[in-house]
């Protein structure tokens, strides 16, 4: 499903440039979950918005399906994220103004895929039926978090991106988000693949897949 | 960026607010030397109780007695069609107080005493005049003034020469208008036991007519002035609040190293300062360009309205630099208030949380709520109990400040609602996203508010000024030619040859003499018998038979500004002073005379020339068929000699009118054009800090699949939609403030009252110019966001902000 093939990208720190990944190579099948994982400065969250088309590649190929994404222009990557692919970050990165209700259904309903019944279920096993009127200043971590993923899976992505989605919750309500993500993952039928730093949670994965200096280890 | 929109906003608020109070002292000095010069207002006065002239012999009396007095005798005499003031002093007895300028030398005043004696005269007067010192002018009568010489601290339009020769070219031999009083420590003889009551005295005022007369014009500088530094200290409020808001990380840890509370705001401080000192110098300097280059405007304004003379070049004093530093430091530190004391109250532990700030803000809007409808209770009352100028001025600034305070709250409500109305997910963000960019970005559109509502405002009554001042024009120059001798015996030349030429349908004359009534300057007028006046003289109320009654002499119109003024209406009566006696005169109509700073009172021309005898009667109006009028003026003109000055048409003098009135509120323009760019500065600096803070919010939606393009066209669109309902709201607010300015402010200040017009095409172009305004100061942050590279906006992702 998702192919990336001899990947390198480059940034310019302090006019030198500064090579991040150095030909990655890797694989991500339907319904399989990938925990990616290095030391800092690796290049895993770099591989991950690559791979989203958040950012150009200098070279290489990521395909997802029949799509080669580093062939896309900047409205195709970005019509390619919202219909395609869930993303969920460390930081959340929820709607400030919209509630939790809109912000589940934002990215669905934007892309035209919004699935009422869909919706109802990720609420019910998201746990957050009491807070859908809530604003995300309002909610905890793991609220909030809880809520980042069920907007990404809202669309019933092809494959949902996760970069540290546990970085910024502890180790109990980590495992609760975790354990949630990978049963609504399973339930959709998309693949996972996820980027940490916890050999722990890497180990709950299908597979685990370790960077090291700009490559696949 | 911070520092940069910081220092915009100082230097703007600075410029404006120093620019504006350097035209106000410019003008205030002019009135100061106005009122000190030879026994201007700021003199104790003695003058003759029945009438404006007294024998010379009283003069000889009171300082025998021991009384410090000084003679003056004051006139007008016509020079080349101009009219001048001719003020007839005796230097060696003028008190020291009041010689304020010129000052006459030990040798000038040779000169001035002996023949062939000196007329001082300003130098703007000489070059108005077209002649040169020690030239000659012939006045009426076949006399000639001394050798003018140049004084440069005398007001221009006044002549100075010595008593003797005044009464000569006055024709008022061994008279005086008034005694000017000396400080003496002597005890002084009581005036009864010398003159009887046939002096009065007049104690010096603290104020001039001319002070009093321009108050208003001077209080609307300040308000523009005011307004802009407001606005000015919006954008400085909202610069300081961001940039505290972005620096809180780094003051915890220099806290968190021990850094005291008290050291650390001592250096925020001092940083302050610092920076509104040089933006306060730098604002100087602008401000002094501004007002140099409003000046010319100014002086106009006030010549136009109130007949004061400004010089027109800039003379600043040091108590201005020192106010407009003060008010630079002042401003910013007021403007920072919040922010010191968080930082000085800055709890330790607490982490940095910018949208808990913008929420918090929200709730600030719901004081604001409450706040702006005390204010507009406020202006309700003011409105209703209120009858003074500064009643006026206050309901226009409780409006002003109740819709500002209002507006935020205003704009949540709508947005709001646009929120819950909407449909789509991405319509639905727009309304809920500018909701919550309101607290950043309301003082900016408050600014926006107050500007385009003073525009509104200053633009509807300057406009329904114009339009009733051209039909005014139409009724008031009824006849085609208007025509100014040189003297009597011209005018009765001129009035013997269009007869005996059978040039003209109707020869008009008129006739004009000033007195003071009430202690206010009166202008009185002289009609002659005839349709032309009956038909087409702009009356406002009037009884039956109005020009039957001014025909008989017993009558008189009285124009509007007058007629409040003195409280005066129809049926009352007036009396005014003339060489012999008191004139009593009923009150048959009130006319408009918009424009005309003095009083006047309209009666028929035989009954002036009967009580003021001395009155030149050099005016005549012609009625003749209008396509006659240029080759009639230019065959006068030829066969007497006489200027463009002294003979025009009717069409020359409409158009010169229009010119005078027009520049007279050049200034007005001008200040408004300025009030609205910085308004447009206050936005764009507010969006610019925004858009750094804006990165996390818009991050995600570029996460989810909305382009950068589209993400720019919605920002875009999000701030013309806020600047749009801003707009909407400050035209009613505008038409308000107008309503308030024709209805009370201009009644006050000016005695007349406008009709009020609407002019929606100048609303568009208004809406228009607002909304391009709004673009302009969107647009940089705009193309910013949209040639941000794609790993600025994956930082947000990355945990690297």
């Amino acid at each position: 499903m998702l192919t990336v093939a001899h990947l390198a990208k480059s940034y310019r720190s302090a006019d030198v440039p500064v090579a991040v990944l150095r030909g990655v190579d890797l694989a991500v099948q339907a319904g399989e979950s990938v925990a990616l994982t290095g030391e800092s400065g690796s290049g895993k969250s770099t591989l991950l918005h690559l791979i989203a088309g958040l950012d150009g590649a200098d070279s290489g190929r990521i395909t997802l399906g029949d799509v080669d994404i580093t062939a896309l222009d900047d409205p195709g990557r970005a019509a390619l994220r919202r219909d395609r692919l869930g993303l969920v970050f460390q930081q959340f990165n929820l709607i400030p103004s919209l509630s939790v209700a809109d912000n589940l259904a934002f990215q669905a309903r934007i892309a035209g895929r919004h699935d009422p019944l869909w919706h109802d279920e990720l609420v019910d096993r998201l746990g957050l039926g009491d807070l859908l009127k809530r604003y995300p200043e309002q909610l905890s971590g793991g609220q909030q978090q809880r809520v980042a993923i069920g907007r990404a899976l809202a669309i019933k992505p092809t494959l949902l991106l996760a970069d540290e989605p546990t970085g910024n919750l502890d180790e109990a309500t980590a495992d609760e988000v975790m354990h949630l993500a990978r049963d609504l993952v399973a339930r959709s039928g998309c693949g996972l693949l996820m980027v940490t730093h916890s050999a722990r949670l890497a180990a709950t994965l299908d597979r685990r897949v370790h960077l090291s200096s700009g490559r696949v280890s | 960026m911070q520092l940069a929109t910081l220092l915009i906003g100082l230097i703007a608020a600075t410029a404006l607010w120093s620019g504006v109070q350097a035209l106000n002292q410019q003008a205030r000095t002019s009135y100061d030397r106005a009122a000190s010069v030879f026994g201007g207002a700021r003199t104790a006065t003695l003058v003759g109780r029945d009438g404006p002239s007294f024998p010379q012999s009283l003069f000889v009396d009171v300082r025998r007695a021991g009384w410090p007095v000084s003679p003056l005798l004051e006139g007008r005499v016509q020079i080349g069609g101009k009219s001048l003031r001719v003020l007839g002093i005796d230097p060696v007895t003028l008190p020291v107080q009041s010689a304020g300028a010129p000052e006459i030398g030990r040798d000038g005043l040779q000169a001035f005493l002996t023949p062939p004696f000196e007329t001082l005269v300003a130098p703007e007067t000489l070059r108005d005049l077209g002649l040169r010192e020690r030239d000659r002018p012939d006045i009426a009568g076949g006399l000639q003034l001394p050798p003018l010489r140049a004084q440069s601290q005398l007001l221009p339009g006044v002549l100075v020469v010595d008593i003797g020769i005044a009464q000569q070219v006055l024709n008022q031999p061994g008279q005086i208008s008034r005694l000017l009083i000396g400080e003496t420590k002597q005890r002084r003889a009581s005036l009864d036991s010398i003159v009887g009551d046939r002096l009065r005295l007049v104690e010096p005022s603290s104020e001039s007519d001319l002070e009093r007369l321009t108050d208003s014009f001077h209080l609307n500088l300040t308000a523009f002035g005011l307004l802009s530094f407001v606005v000015g200290l919006f954008i400085v409020n909202s610069a300081i609040g961001l940039a505290f808001e972005q620096r809180l990380p780094m003051l915890r840890t220099m806290r968190a190293c021990g850094v005291s509370a008290r050291l650390l705001n001592g250096v925020l401080v001092f940083e302050l300062v610092t920076i509104a000192l040089v933006a306060g110098l730098v604002g100087l300097v602008c401000g002094y360009l501004i007002a140099a280059f409003l000046l010319p405007d100014v002086a106009a304004s006030l010549r136009g309205l109130y007949g004061a003379q400004i010089p027109g070049q800039l003379t600043l004093q040091p108590q201005w630099w020192i106010a407009g530093i003060a008010i630079s430091v002042g401003g910013a530190l007021a403007a920072a208030t919040t922010s010191l004391v968080k930082a000085a109250r800055l709890p330790l532990l607490a982490t940095a949380q910018p949208y808990a700030w913008q929420v918090a803000q929200q709730r600030l809007l719901r004081f604001q709520g409450l706040a702006s409808l005390a204010v507009f209770a406020f202006a309700a009352a003011a409105s209703w109990f209120g009858d003074s100028l500064a009643a006026g001025f206050a309901v226009l600034a409780a409006i002003m400040l109740g819709a500002a305070l209002a507006l935020p709250v205003v704009l949540g409500f709508v947005l709001k609602t646009g929120e819950r109305v909407a449909s789509r997910p991405l319509t639905s963000w727009f309304f809920a996203d500018a909701r919550l960019q309101l607290s950043g970005l309301s003082l900016a559109l408050m600014a926006l508010l107050l500007a385009l509502a003073v525009n509104v405002g200053v633009g509807t009554m300057v406009s329904g000024f114009s339009k009733t001042f051209t039909g005014w024009l139409d009724g008031r120059l009824a006849a085609e030619i208007y025509l100014n001798a040189k003297d009597d015996p011209q005018a009765v030349a001129i009035a013997a040859w269009l007869t005996q030429h059978r040039k003209v349908d109707a020869i008009l004359p008129s006739a004009r003499t000033d007195v003071q009534i009430g202690g206010w300057p009166v202008e009185i007028l002289g009609f002659a018998d005839h349709a032309t006046y009956r038909d087409r003289w702009p009356l406002l109320e009037q009884r039956a038979e109005t020009w039957d009654r001014l025909r008989a002499g017993d009558a008189a119109l009285i124009s509007e500004q007058l007629s409040r003024r003195l409280k005066l209406g129809i049926g009352d009566r007036i009396t005014v002073p003339t060489p012999s006696g008191a004139w009593s005169l009923e009150i048959v109509a009130i006319y408009a005379d918009y424009g005309n700073p003095k009083g006047q009172l309209g009666v028929a021309t035989d009954a002036l020339l009967r009580h003021f005898p001395e009155t030149p009667r050099t005016r005549l109006g012609l009625r003749v068929a209008p396509d006659r009028a240029p080759a009639l003026v230019a065959e006068i003109q030829r066969t007497f000699g006489l200027d463009g000055r002294s003979v025009a048409d009717q069409a020359t003098v409409k158009a010169e009118s229009l010119r005078i009135f027009n520049r007279t509120f050049a200034v007005t323009s001008a200040l408004n054009a300025f009030t609205l760019g910085v308004a447009g500065v206050a936005l764009l600096t507010s969006l610019l800090t925004l858009s750094h803070s804006r990165l996390p919010q818009l991050a995600p939606l570029g996460a989810i699949g909305i382009t950068r393009r589209k993400l720019a066209v919605i920002e875009l669109l999000k701030t013309m939609a806020v600047a749009l309902i801003t707009a909407l709201l400050a035209l009613p607010l505008g038409l308000l403030v107008a309503w308030c300015l024709i209805v009370v402010v201009n009644v006050k200040a000016f005695g007349w009252r406008l009709p009020f017009y609407v002019f929606p095409s100048q609303l568009i172009a208004l809406l228009g110019v607002a909304m391009l305004a709004a673009c302009l100061a969107a647009l940089l942050p705009i193309v910013r966001l949209l040639r941000m590279q794609p790993a600025e906006l994956v930082k947000v992702f990355a945990n690297e902000r």
